[in-house]
């Protein structure tokens, strides 16, 4: 399960192997790939990212003044593919737009927090004793609080805004990943090639950084691509609630709280496209996550 | 057993000492003075000073944590600023609300969930399977609010068959005993508002149990792959047990154990998202109380929730944790 390059090929083993050792993460791409489903995700999670990187390029967007108060509320058509919303903003654009805000603030928090995260995980699992026990205890103490929660309760703190929102969301993370770094340092340090670069007289900070860490990346990587999809839900609702995003900027959480005076009056429109938005990344996303796990799994290796 | 019971509970107490600490901090951390935070546009030196007592802000810190503290463990959480109400009394009277929206979603969930998952465990590969993995898919991937919207949407717009929220018609008298309405209706003998209840509650129990639903559906799935696979559930065939007895008594049996933990767990999702069901559905209990008191500023009400739910929270992980040990002996002697 090493991740070193296919380069230790010789040629007392070219006649035994039938083709060249791959490395764990080409074989796991081979076997991403050949998963329909996550093929499909990684289709799905691609488009919103391009989306998010391309439209507020390619269209840019003053949300300040976008809006057409003589075209409120128009139903879909050829002009407004996905109609108007209550101030004659164009719907399909403000989903394009708003992309950045929910992917760009889900991927980045998840980045935040990952690194972070890990880097505790890894350490604490890494020395043990006291260092280990006080910060899986802190750990603890912040998986206390549902995350939505504890997020809701960071924005109330700090302020509503995407910024804060970001934050909230990666304080949230930041236990998640130290967890499972701390499991898998904690099930790799006993095996033999750590023994054996420490009786070479490996610097600790190498073996943990050369060795350990290669190794315990793949959890890691599923468990952030899940997350991301966790955050951007994260994100939604925190917008929905008033705390994320603030008018006239899009965000598609955001959207859906200023629509919700319109549920009963048939506009179903400005309800219904952003949450279809937020679904699909979000399903995307799940469908990767778990191809992925299947991909990195060692047990299903052929 | 036992031995393992008082461990547990004993290290949960240090837990709870610092989320305490935390929830306590929370106000303390507001940049600029709480008071005047609080109190925004109603800032008059009379009211800053009322805040500053109520709070004890004039005192050392250790001072005001240790009042907060013996204060909490008497179940005083102190006053809301707004209105003056005492918050734990108000947690009490709104809490039935959340308590019977959380146990519908909860019985939804478990109900659908686990013969779902089964049914998909032992025809793995058919319509079924497939197409109940799908909608559990779909389902985690659903912003829960949007969920609530789009069946608000649908069945109380358009087919106009349930209503759009709430938990009683306006107007609707029931004196309360529980404060349970599905309860309170059948102690008072009144179906027709037991009914009444019934059909407020569909909606947003649909809505908050549809997650923990996909999540317990995957998860018995997996559980019930893992067991069908072993040997002696293929000797329970061999020696002619009907189909029925082997998946039910064999290996449902030996699969609970990740099932009741993922159930455990729900408990979470169900209380954050009642957070957002209750905004939606305008149900009255106090997830869309604690929302209403972030927009108000009313920090004491935001302390005291945060403080029930994770006190919640902890209890219910370490229950899920004895139940563990409980069904596998293997935990408590490791």
């Amino acid at each position: 399960m090493s991740s070193a390059p296919a380069a230790t090929e010789g040629p007392a083993t070219a006649g035994v192997l039938t083709r060249a050792p791959r490395s764990l993460w080409s074989d796991a791409w081979r076997r991403l790939i050949a998963n329909r489903l996550a093929r499909l995700g990684m289709a799905i999670a691609i488009f919103f990212l391009v989306l998010a990187i391309a439209v507020p390029v390619v269209f840019p967007y003053n949300a300040r003044v976008d809006s057409d108060l003589m075209n409120q509320l128009l139903p879909p058509s050829s002009q407004h593919l996905m109609g108007t919303d209550e101030q004659g903003r164009d719907v399909m654009n403000r989903i394009g737009q708003g992309a950045r805000a929910s992917l760009g603030v889900g991927i980045s928090a998840v980045m935040i927090a990952l690194l972070i995260g890990s880097l505790i995980g890894l350490v604490a699992g890494f020395v043990g004793k006291t260092p280990d026990l006080l910060t899986m205890f802190a750990m603890d103490v912040l998986l206390s609080f549902p995350a939505l929660l504890l997020a809701i309760a960071v924005v109330a703190l700090l302020g509503p805004g995407l910024r804060n929102s970001l934050l909230a969301i990666t304080i949230v993370s930041i236990p998640v990943y130290a967890r499972i770094a701390r499991s898998t340092v904690l099930s790799i340090k006993q095996q033999e090639f750590i023994n054996a670069a420490r009786c070479v007289g490996v610097p600790s900070p190498r073996i943990l950084f050369r060795h350990i860490l290669p190794n315990s990346l793949s959890p890691i990587v599923v468990a952030g691509t899940l997350g991301v999809a966790t955050a951007i839900l994260e994100i939604a609702a925190l917008g929905f609630l008033g705390l994320g995003q603030q008018p006239p900027y899009p965000e598609w959480g955001a959207m859906l709280a200023d629509s919700v005076k319109y549920l009963t009056s048939g506009a179903w429109w400005v309800l219904v496209f952003p949450g279809v938005a937020i679904m699909l990344t979000v399903l995307g996303l799940n469908l990767l996550g778990d191809g992925l796990r299947d991909a990195l799994d060692p047990r299903l290796r052929v | 057993m036992l031995s393992y019971i008082i461990k547990r509970a004993l290290g949960v107490i240090p837990v709870l000492l610092c989320v305490s600490m935390l929830v306590f901090g929370f106000v303390r951390l507001i940049p600029g003075d709480p008071a005047l935070v609080m109190l925004g546009e109603r800032a008059t030196p009379e009211n800053i000073a009322r805040v500053r007592e109520q709070l004890g802000l004039n005192k050392p810190i250790y001072e005001q944590y240790l009042t907060f503290v013996s204060h909490a463990l008497r179940g005083d959480l102190g006053r809301s600023i707004l209105r003056q109400e005492p918050v734990t009394q108000e947690i009490i009277r709104r809490f039935p609300a959340t308590i019977e929206l959380a146990l519908a979603a909860l019985l939804f969930a478990i109900a659908v969930g686990i013969p779902a998952g089964v049914i998909s465990a032992v025809r793995r590969g058919s319509w079924f399977d497939s197409s109940s993995m799908l909608v559990a898919l779909t389902g985690v991937s659903m912003p829960i609010f949007w969920l609530g919207l789009m069946l608000i949407y649908l069945f109380a717009v358009v087919l106009h068959l349930l209503p759009t929220g709430g938990r009683l018609d306006a107007g609707t008298q029931l004196a309360p005993i529980t404060n349970l309405v599905l309860v309170d209706s059948l102690l008072r003998g009144n179906m027709p508002v037991f009914i009444q209840g019934l059909r407020h509650l569909l909606l947003p129990a649909l809505a908050l149990g549809t997650i923990p639903m996909a999540i317990i559906a995957r998860m018995t799935r997996s559980s019930m792959l893992e067991v069908l696979g072993q040997d002696y559930i293929r000797t329970a065939h061999a020696k002619g047990l009907m189909a029925r007895t082997v998946v039910v008594r064999h290996a449902l049996r030996n699969a609970w154990l990740p099932i009741i933990t993922v159930v455990g767990l729900q408990v979470g999702i169900l209380l954050s998202g009642a957070i957002l069901t209750e905004t939606v559905f305008s149900w009255p209990g106090i997830g869309r109380w604690l929302v209403d008191a972030i927009y108000a500023r009313d920090y004491p009400i935001v302390q005291g929730v945060t403080l029930i739910i994770a006190l919640i929270f902890v209890v219910v992980n370490l229950s899920v944790d004895i139940l563990y040990a409980l069904v596998d002996p293997r935990i408590r002697f490791e």
